[in-house]
């Protein structure tokens, strides 16, 4: 660096001056809850700092200098695949003006990150980057008042590139020995404005995700990957299903198997360990040969939807208005509603534990290492100092899945065998078996049309157990329940608006004048569920957008024209705008059998605007759907990466399509019947689109706008409103499988 | 005791030989390329080339591959030298969590193999046995036409399916 | 001599031809009743017509599908109204005489891998039907790849010959009014439409069907189709209630799944009204009366100390590679999908399922959450795959060993029958 001439900075635009203080900074919602999911998030001490700075204001939280002038970001929220890794450090290193590989980043880990609650709800930009930000402009200006007090100049005259800090008349300064002498244990100042947009490097650029290539060639990345010396692995033994108990299991005839050093018992809690993995696979036939019964409330039969829709309900209105309006003078009621889906992780939930010295360590993919580590430090009855969650990558989650029970299995193993670390994974049949479900739910609309075309009246009643059962007490995990100690559940809480769990995204964007939005949270569950990406957002969304195509139809006007005409929000119709303008849908191939349809959110109401837009082609005789092309556009705000934001879109899109036209979980009188893959199939690569792509509205100027749940309502609501297109029906009950089509179609 | 290549190393294993390649390639070799993801055949996270053919290392046990060659994707490059088919991985950030990924790759290492012009089709059907729960398919797709234009062939018909 | 053979050949190509029958506009789809198409519908799906006529991915009847025949590929034609490359020109009688008699309606024989010595069986208004069904479709245009056969059957008036000498003169089996109405239309669909005998029963040199051996066990695209008469191999009884159950969901808890070319059939039937579905099912069950299943169900023995000693290198492949789905105690199993020992293929006489369903695994036969298994073809060599066979027919299976299985798996491999 000191090699580099001033000017050479200059020519290559590396250079950043301009250092001001701002009247106030551009605020963002505080909240570390991930969309309220959760509990135990701390609290707000500085209300007046952006995103997670609210909960954690001292820059060294968030933010260390190294004497080599490297920085170390600090982030509590976890990559869970979404590429936050990468982004995260994109912000850091364009606020603090340095390379992207002097900045390293450390997450989510009790030990040494920021309690940032789950890493759920699209969130972790809206809060982490934000604060990282913020936090990191901070820095920098620290460092330059420190830099212009020794060089006795006005900070303003001072500029900085790649950690330098450098004053006009050529005098210069790093990072590293800045650092050296000031404390970064300050409050984050909220004047400290972050740099202009022309002068920043890396927000809005892409630039390769650095998890990639070792995640390719074979790098240990996963906490499934981690070894320890003297290291044992682990099964947990358990009925086969959420709800079934082991009747009488023959633990003498398991710890004489081969393989199997120890069996490790607390009351109906147990588990093998061994030193090597395959004799334990083996021992795991034993296992599945021991009888079992349900333990659990008898299922209720028939359709959990119905059950669902007829047990007690806590109504609550979430929104009701009553504007002045023409009478409706064309009605339209419907029920939409979906089956229980699974989050199906690909890998099966993994974790590794060590008792040692009276500290319990677990390294987790769990989404939510503080909350976890209190449900352990219960569990285990530890005080808190001594249980220490770190966050190891897994399969990719997508909401509450085994990740938190299977970290208290090894962690009640690993306290069995002091000093050594115990990996314990489920197995596949376990991970479908035992991961808390996505709820079933069930959505009904009546809307009204007045005279002119125009919706006067909208009413919308979602039924739904909660969204989330996480983790945050010893009762909340599996092997809580059966330890035998009398812990219980966490009673289920509706997440209240404006975040919302069953009624998530239950509020439609679009003018209308006379509106009832009733949510029915029911507390009662017939079947352990928790959250699944998006929450409520997938089935409400795919229920407004399909009432929506509905009344256009009866108005005899355009999906897109008829969704415009009710918009007033003007970054919601540049989306739709762009996205019809993008897949051309004014100008579609109008053939039989072959449809178009779209769908539009606004993630939560205050995240990410997603469109997306789908073309078809239905084969009649099997109702076999060929998705031509798929289209989507969004805008999240200030755009960090515009490459993993069109990943996440593309992702969801694909895993909405999976949700919405192949999968539901089935359940016989004792248990659901999915097991693996096969009799929980999901999307291959034979039923995913031809062609996809992503349209992204960047708002440089705006805050960040998670958008990793964006589009799985929007995707979900166009390919129903595509097929109906195509075979002119509509089907309202997803999922909206090939033969479901071919039924409408045959009696049609 | 059963002899076999590995990345074009002569091993000597011996032990259990019912004990599936996955294992051995997991706890004893130190190669997590290779992912658990059923152990059931029906995901592909495990999946390995064996004699160049895409094999679900999961389900092939150690016993089977006496004398036979088998290629992880350890084998085919590093993260500072990928191979070609890593490489286009890269360059289209075909990854979201990037578990089911490395099966991805030895699966389409396989098919590019067998064949650096398949159809679109062929493609599809070739890489249906595995899955991927992120939803990363269509850069994975595209991946892998990457790779087959960098081996000098290329998707015969890249776009609209056949009706 | 030349001069005689052209002479005889002139005669022979005279006396083969069918005159064509006039080419008619395609009807209009409006006309046909709606009961006459939807019970069309079902008729098709019993007569399995998709699966012929239907290639991978394509168009529903739109043809194009490879049919590997001894004598070379021919691929299934295009059945939709379209005028040009379907039977939109087709009139009802063309149609009928090309379901009849094998003839197409410009008087050109149709090869006998299209069932009409089956076909020719179904009755005059559920052929209407089937017309009315079919020329209610959406017209598709697809032409299907030439065939590929050996000579001289690439020239078609050869089948006449063929029909001569093979067609069968006698009418299958023989109403038996005694058996009852669901008899009665099983026996109808079975031997005419369903065509169940063209699998399950052995075919003579000309590749005829034997009829006096019918349901002895036959081939199907490589794979062994099970005798369906007393010599069943069966080990539980097929009774009507389990066929049914097997039709409906390609499933039998006492059996075992569909799998090769009865997947399709499953999956069509599946969709087929009970009623006839149930009728097959009766008269199954009564084709099979006398199989030993019938008789006694025993109980199956696991041999498993036995078959390892026998078979140590099969039993060690088999515990890798299989185990972890069809072991007892297998999450598989526990959930109801059959025990290996109660599927027929390890009870036939040859082991040419066992191995194809290793080989190229299962896809779920009726729907997308049905049993799935991973093809070994790659995984494992011929003589692994003949060890792990050796091993699963002393483990479960009865009969004699099976002799060279190796070779078996060999000619799985490459697709010929037997
Ligand atoms: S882990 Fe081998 S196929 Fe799933
Ligand atoms: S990238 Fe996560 S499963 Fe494929």
């Amino acid at each position: 660096m000191s090699g580099i001439a001033r000017r050479d900075l200059l020519r290559g635009g590396g250079l950043v001056v301009l250092f001001a203080l701002a009247g106030s900074s551009v605020g963002q919602e505080g909240g570390t809850t991930g969309g309220g999911e959760g509990a135990g998030a701390p609290p707000e001490v500085a209300p007046g700092l952006p995103g997670s700075l609210a909960e954690f204001p001292h820059l060294d939280a968030w933010i260390r200098i190294a004497p080599d002038g490297a920085a170390t970001v600090f982030t509590g929220k976890a990559e869970l695949g979404q590429g936050i890794g990468t982004a995260l450090l994109q912000i850091a290193a364009d606020e603090l003006d340095l390379s992207l590989e002097c900045v390293s980043l450390v997450t989510a880990d009790t030990g040494r990150t920021p309690n940032e609650g789950i890493t759920s709800g699209s969130q972790s930009l809206q809060n982490s980057g934000t604060a990282i930000a913020h936090a990191a402009a901070n820095v920098r200006y620290l460092l330059a008042e420190r830099a212009a007090w020794r060089f006795g100049v006005a900070v303003e005259t001072l500029s900085t590139a790649n950690g330098v800090v450098l004053a006009s008349d050529g005098r210069r300064a790093t990072y590293g020995e800045l650092a050296a002498s000031l404390s970064l244990h300050v409050e984050a100042r909220p004047q400290v404005v972050r740099k202009r947009i022309g002068v920043r490097h890396h927000i809005g650029r892409d630039r390769p995700r650095r998890d990639i290539p070792p995640k390719l060639t074979g790098a240990a990345a996963y906490a499934h990957d981690m070894t320890m010396p003297g290291m044992l692995h682990a099964r947990v033994i358990r009925g086969p299903a959420d709800g079934t108990l082991l009747t009488a299991p023959d633990f003498d005839a398991i710890a004489r198997l081969p393989g199997v050093e120890r069996l490790v018992r607390t009351g109906d809690f147990a588990a093998m360990l061994g030193p090597r993995e395959w004799p334990l696979v083996q021992a795991m036939l034993t296992v599945g040969r021991m009888p079992w019964k349900r333990s659990g409330a008898p299922l209720p039969g028939g359709d959990l939807r119905d059950a669902i829709r007829a047990l007690p309900a806590e109504p609550d209105v979430i929104l009701e208005r009553n504007a002045a309006a023409p009478v409706a003078v064309r009605h339209i009621t419907a029920r939409y509603d979906r089956p229980y889906l699974m989050h199906g992780a690909i890998g099966p939930s993994c974790a590794v534990a060590l008792w040692q010295d009276g500290m319990m360590t677990v390294w987790t993919h769990s989404q939510g290492v503080y909350p976890l580590r209190a449900a352990l430090a219960e569990l285990l009855d530890l005080p808190l100092e001594r249980v220490r969650c770190i966050h190891r990558e897994g399969a990719g989650c997508y909401g509450h899945n085994g990740a938190d029970d299977v970290a208290a299995d090894a962690a009640l193993a690993a306290r069995a065998v002091p000093g050594r670390a115990v990996k314990l994974m489920w197995t596949r049949e376990q991970e479908h078996g035992w991961e808390p479900l996505g709820p079933a739910m069930v959505a009904e609309l009546s809307a009204g049309l007045d005279a002119d075309g125009q919706i006067a009246e909208w009413t919308h009643a979602v039924w739904s157990n909660t969204h989330s059962t996480r983790p945050s007490r010893a009762g909340d995990l599996l092997a809580g329940l059966e330890v035998g100690r009398g812990f219980a559940p966490s009673p289920p809480r509706a997440i209240p608006q404006p975040n919302g769990g069953g009624d998530r995204n239950a509020i439609p964007l679009y003018t209308l004048p006379r509106v009832t939005i009733t949510s029915l949270f029911v507390p009662q569950m017939p079947v352990r569920v928790s959250a699944l990406r998006g929450l409520g957002a997938h089935m409400n969304v795919f229920a407004i957008e399909s009432m929506i195509d509905e009344l256009a139809a009866a108005a005899g006007s355009d999906p897109v024209a008829f969704r415009l005409r009710h918009l007033s929000d003007p970054r919601a119709i540049a989306v739709i705008r762009t996205l019809a303008d993008r897949f051309g849908w004014a100008r579609q191939p109008s053939e039989r059998w072959r449809g178009q349809g779209l769908g539009f959110a606004r993630y939560k109401n205050s995240g990410a605007y997603c469109a997306v837009a789908i073309d078809l082609r239905i084969e009649p005789e099997t109702g076999a759907t060929t998705v031509l092309r798929a289209e989507a556009a969004v805008d999240a705000g200030e755009t960090v990466s515009p490459n993993g934001l069109r990943n996440q879109i593309e992702g969801g899109i694909v895993q909405s399509l999976s949700w919405t036209a192949h999968e539901e979980v089935r359940f016989d009188a004792a248990r659901r019947t999915a097991f693996d893959w096969s009799s929980y199939p999901m999307i291959r690569f034979d039923a995913v689109p031809y062609r996809m792509a992503v349209h992204v509205i960047d708002r440089p100027s705006l805050p960040f706008l998670g958008a990793g749940e964006a589009s799985q309502g929007p995707a979900a609501a166009a390919f129903a409103n595509a097929v109906t297109r195509a075979i002119g029906q509509r089907l309202r009950s997803m999922p909206l499988s090939a033969e479901r089509i071919r039924r409408a179609i045959a009696a049609d | 005791m059963i002899e076999l290549t590995i990345n074009g190393t002569r091993h000597r294993l011996d032990g259990d030989p019912a004990e599936p390649l996955l294992y051995i390639l997991r706890n004893e070799l130190g190669l997590h390329a290779a992912k658990f993801g059923c152990g059931l055949g029906q995901c592909g996270s495990c999946t390995v080339l064996v004699d160049g053919k895409a094999v679900q290392s999961c389900i092939t046990p150690l016993a089977a591959l006496a004398g036979r060659a088998v290629t992880t994707v350890e084998g085919l490059g590093t993260a500072a030298a990928p191979g070609v088919v890593q490489q286009a991985f890269i360059d289209e950030q075909a990854a979201q969590c990037g578990y089911c990924i490395p099966g991805m790759i030895a699966r389409a290492e396989a098919l590019l193999r067998a064949d650096s012009r398949p159809t679109e089709a062929s493609m599809r059907s070739a890489m249906r046995p595995s899955l991927c729960r992120c939803g990363t398919h269509m850069r994975i797709l595209r991946a892998v036409r990457r790779a087959a234009m960098a081996m000098g062939g290329g998707i015969v018909d890249p776009t609209e399916p056949a009706s | 001599m030349a001069l005689a053979v052209a002479a005889a050949l002139l005669v022979f190509t005279v006396w083969a031809r069918e005159p064509a029958i006039a080419a008619i506009e395609r009807p209009d789809p409006a006309r046909f009743d709606r009961r006459q198409v939807a019970s069309g519908a079902a008729l098709a799906r019993i007569g399995n017509c998709a699966s012929c006529h239907t290639v991978s991915g394509g168009r529903v009847y739109a043809g194009g599908t490879p049919i590997r025949t001894p004598f070379g590929t021919i691929h299934g034609s295009n059945i939709t109204p379209d005028p040009e490359t379907g039977i939109g020109t087709w009139s009802y009688e063309a149609f009928a005489r090309s379901m009849r008699e094998g003839v197409g309606r410009d008087g050109s024989h149709l090869y006998p891998a299209f069932p009409y010595d089956r076909l020719r069986h179904t009755g005059e208004a559920d052929l209407r039907a089937l017309y009315a069904f079919l020329m209610t479709r959406d017209a598709v245009r697809a032409e299907p790849p030439a065939n590929t056969l050996v000579p001289p059957l690439g020239w078609r008036p050869v089948l006449a010959g063929w029909k001569l000498l093979a067609l069968p003169r006698r009418a299958p089996q023989a109403p038996q009014p005694q058996l009852g109405k669901l008899w009665e239309r099983g026996r109808y669909l079975g031997e005419g439409l369903a065509h169940c005998g063209s699998c399950h029963s052995p075919r003579g040199i000309l590749q005829q069907e034997l009829r006096d051996r019918a349901y002895a066990g036959g081939w199907s695209d490589g794979w062994y189709a099970p005798p369906l008469d007393a010599t069943s191999p069966a080990v539980r009884a097929w009774t009507t209630q389990r066929l049914y159950a097997y039709f409906r969901t390609g499933l039998s808890t006492a059996h075992a799944a569909a799998a090769g070319p009865m997947g399709p059939v499953t999956h069509n039937l599946a969709r087929t009204p009970g009623g006839d579905v149930r009728a097959l099912a009766a008269y199954y069950a009564w084709t099979m009366r006398d199989a030993p299943a019938a008789r006694a169900e025993p109980a199956l023995p696991d041999r498993a100390a036995l078959a390892a000693r026998r078979h140590p290198a099969g039993a060690a492949l088999f515990r890798g590679a299989c185990a972890a789905c069809h072991e007892p105690g297998a999450a598989m199993m526990a959930a109801g999908r059959p025990d290996l020992r109660l599927g027929s293929p390890l009870h036939e006489d040859n082991p040419r399922d066992t191995v194809q369903i290793i080989l190229q695994g299962l896809e779920p036969p009726v729907e997308p959450n049905g049993p799935y298994m991973p093809g070994y073809a790659d995984t494992l060599t011929d003589a692994q795959i003949a060890a792990i066979t050796a091993y699963m027919r002393a483990r479960w299976g009865s009969g004699p060993d099976w002799g060279d299985i190796e070779q078996a798996v060999a000619d799985a491999r490459d697709g010929s029958s037997k």
